[in-house]
């Protein structure tokens, strides 16, 4: 397998880390909205927010992966 | 009325991104009798270039060309990106104020002086060429001008129809700005800076904010070429040290004791939290910088490979297929668009609200 | 690589431009935005804020009004009752002072009558005795002539005088 192989490996590892961590976020975000409607717009903006961290995390694999590329 | 324009602008953003998508990659594959190669086209596309290319190919090729400035030993150099004559490899030769210079990869090279013709290594590095500064005006900084001024024309406009209304109410253009302006407001500025700091940063905030949006939709405009410039690291480096500089000027003493002696903890924990709290006051603008670049980029590259799918099977039959996956990301890459712009603003809102916080315990 | 290297003409024309960005639209925009959408608000708040004020106003208006009101309805309940009470006064009044001349005027009548009847009484008398004298003038002159006549009569007389 070359580098740009192992690159690619890396890349989909780390999105498979942060698809877990937005999909959690985002389901405790649904099931906080569905237990109160009223704080809506609150968990919809810090969900977003927190989505953005650990997807930043995932970037970081994503740009190690074009370092090989 | 608002919401009836918004839409007609969605949907005319979507179908120039969908017609062009395809247009700009006819273009690329015709004329080439070499394997297709999706990686060369999809970073030919992503990167920035002298010159905005049109149509055709090699010496038919039609673009726009753009200046070229460079800083050498022997002062300011400028020429036009046309005296390359769309050469891209290194072939064409442009004297200019005593230098040498070719063109490879976009990129453009000084040969020393006893070269004739520029050589490369095995990995295609020019070995007897350096690169001298490059201010040149590429297709992203002529993107960011035709942004900045778009920007300035249709927000100025806005604001002197205020005046001319007599009681105050916005009308035609500020109708549909000043709700955006009061989302910024009320939806980053004031929840995470606090009600009495807010106003000091308000112009700082919108500007990013409108500036990375109006950047991101251009993005996704292909008849400008894949102008890439929020997908492009030096653009959002530079906003992300913006934010930087703001939220260490701005730091009051409770940030600072934060990040060097953390209150309410054990002291072995603080010797052990200064090292990260110091590392993460970096990480904090380095994550801006490739969070934006890294999304943009990755919504490209991907609409690029799902089109670049025809090319590679070579039949019309995996059209369809390529055709409505494009569709479907670009949707995805429209929400992104807002999405992100949203996403620097609140953070560098909450940056400078934590820089700005009062000691509370 | 080549990707993640940040060129440094982006970099210097990105900051450049970021700046002037920045200051123009602070200037001519930002700030007339801003200023107009919070000035309306500030118009907004103010508006709501005198409307509640003028309800105010208008309750205690209300209020006063119907104070007065109430003032008014007593004070005209009074003063109705006081005229009534003035009138069955004057009315009970005027009957006794009409009591009291009718009987004032009944008991001078009855003394004017009284009187009347006395002189009228000493009239008849002196009449009767005038009369009487005559009477006897002319039957004592009939009667002198003849003694037992006139002496019978004398009697007769005398009797009648004292049963009288």
């Amino acid at each position: 397998m070359t580098i740009t192989g192992i690159a690619a490996v890396g890349a989909g590892l780390a999105a498979i880390g942060a698809g877990l961590g937005i999909g959690k976020i985002g389901g405790s975000a649904m099931e906080a909205m569905a237990r109160q409607p009223e704080m809506h717009g609150k968990i919809q903006s810090s969900a977003l927010i927190l989505a953005a961290f650990v997807e930043a995390v995932a970037l970081f694999g994503v740009v190690v992966a074009f370092l090989q590329g | 009325m608002t919401l009836s324009t918004f839409k007609s602008v969605l949907f005319s953003v979507l179908f120039l991104a969908i017609s062009t998508t395809g247009f700009a990659l006819e273009n690329k594959e015709s004329g080439e009798d070499e394997k297709f190669d999706p990686k060369e086209m999809i970073l030919h596309h992503v990167k920035d270039a002298h010159g905005f290319h049109l149509w055709g190919e090699g010496h038919d090729a039609v673009s726009i060309p753009l200046p070229v400035i460079l800083w050498t030993d022997n002062g300011l150099t400028t020429f036009m990106s046309s005296a390359f004559h769309h050469d891209d490899s290194g072939k064409e030769i442009v004297s200019a104020n005593g230098g040498k210079f070719v063109k490879v990869h976009e990129k453009i090279y000084q040969l020393n002086d006893d070269a004739t013709a520029v050589t490369f290594d095995e990995e295609h590095h020019p070995t007897n060429a350096v690169k001298p500064l490059n201010f040149s005006i590429t297709r992203n900084v002529l993107m960011l001008f035709v942004s900045a001024l778009l920007l300035i024309v249709l927000f100025v406009s806005a604001a002197r129809s205020y005046a001319k209304s007599k009681d105050g109410v916005p009308t035609g253009l500020a109708g549909f700005l000043e709700p955006l302006v009061v989302f910024v407001r009320d939806e980053i500025a004031r929840p995470m800076i606090g009600e009495h700091k807010y106003k000091k940063y308000m112009p700082y905030l919108l500007t990013i904010f409108f500036f990375i949006w109006i950047n991101n939709i251009f993005g996704l405009i292909p008849i400008l070429n894949g102008a890439n410039l929020s997908g492009n690291i030096a653009f959002t480096a530079t906003l992300a040290i913006f934010t930087f500089i703001i939220t260490t000027l701005s730091g009051n003493a409770n940030y600072w004791k934060h990040i060097f002696w953390m209150p309410g903890v054990p002291v072995p924990m603080k010797i052990f939290l200064m090292p990260i709290e110091i590392i993460g006051m970096f990480v904090k603008p380095i994550s801006l910088m490739i969070r934006l670049f890294a999304n943009i980029t990755a919504g490209h590259v991907i609409i690029l490979a799902l089109m670049s799918l025809i090319f590679v099977f070579k039949t019309v039959a995996i059209a369809p297929v390529s055709v409505g996956f494009s569709l479907f990301i670009t949707v995805i890459e429209i929400i992104v668009t807002a999405i992100q712009a949203y996403i620097f603003t609140i953070l560098s809102a909450l940056y400078f609200g934590m820089a700005t916080e009062e000691a509370h315990h | 690589m080549d990707l993640i290297t940040p060129g440094i003409g982006l970099v210097f024309w990105t900051a450049v431009t970021f700046l002037i960005l920045l200051f123009i639209l602070r200037k001519f925009a930002w700030k007339p935005i801003l200023g107009a959408v919070s000035d309306r608000e500030e118009g907004i708040k103010d508006a709501l804020a005198s409307a509640e004020k003028a309800r105010l106003e208008m309750q205690n208006l209300q209020a006063d009004n119907e104070r007065i009101l109430k003032e008014a309805r007593v004070e005209r309940e009074t003063m109705l009752k006081e005229a009534r009470e003035i009138k069955a006064k004057m009315i009970a009044d005027a009957k006794e002072e009409a009591q009291a001349q009718a009987s004032k005027m009944i008991e001078q009548a009855q003394t004017a009558i009284e009187s009347e009847k006395k002189s009228a009484m000493a009239e008849l008398k002196n009449h009767v005795a005038g009369l009487s004298v005559e009477i006897a003038e002319k039957v004592v002159r009939d009667e002198l002539s003849n003694k037992d006549k006139q002496l019978k009569l004398v009697e007769t007389m005398l009797g009648e005088a004292t049963l009288n």
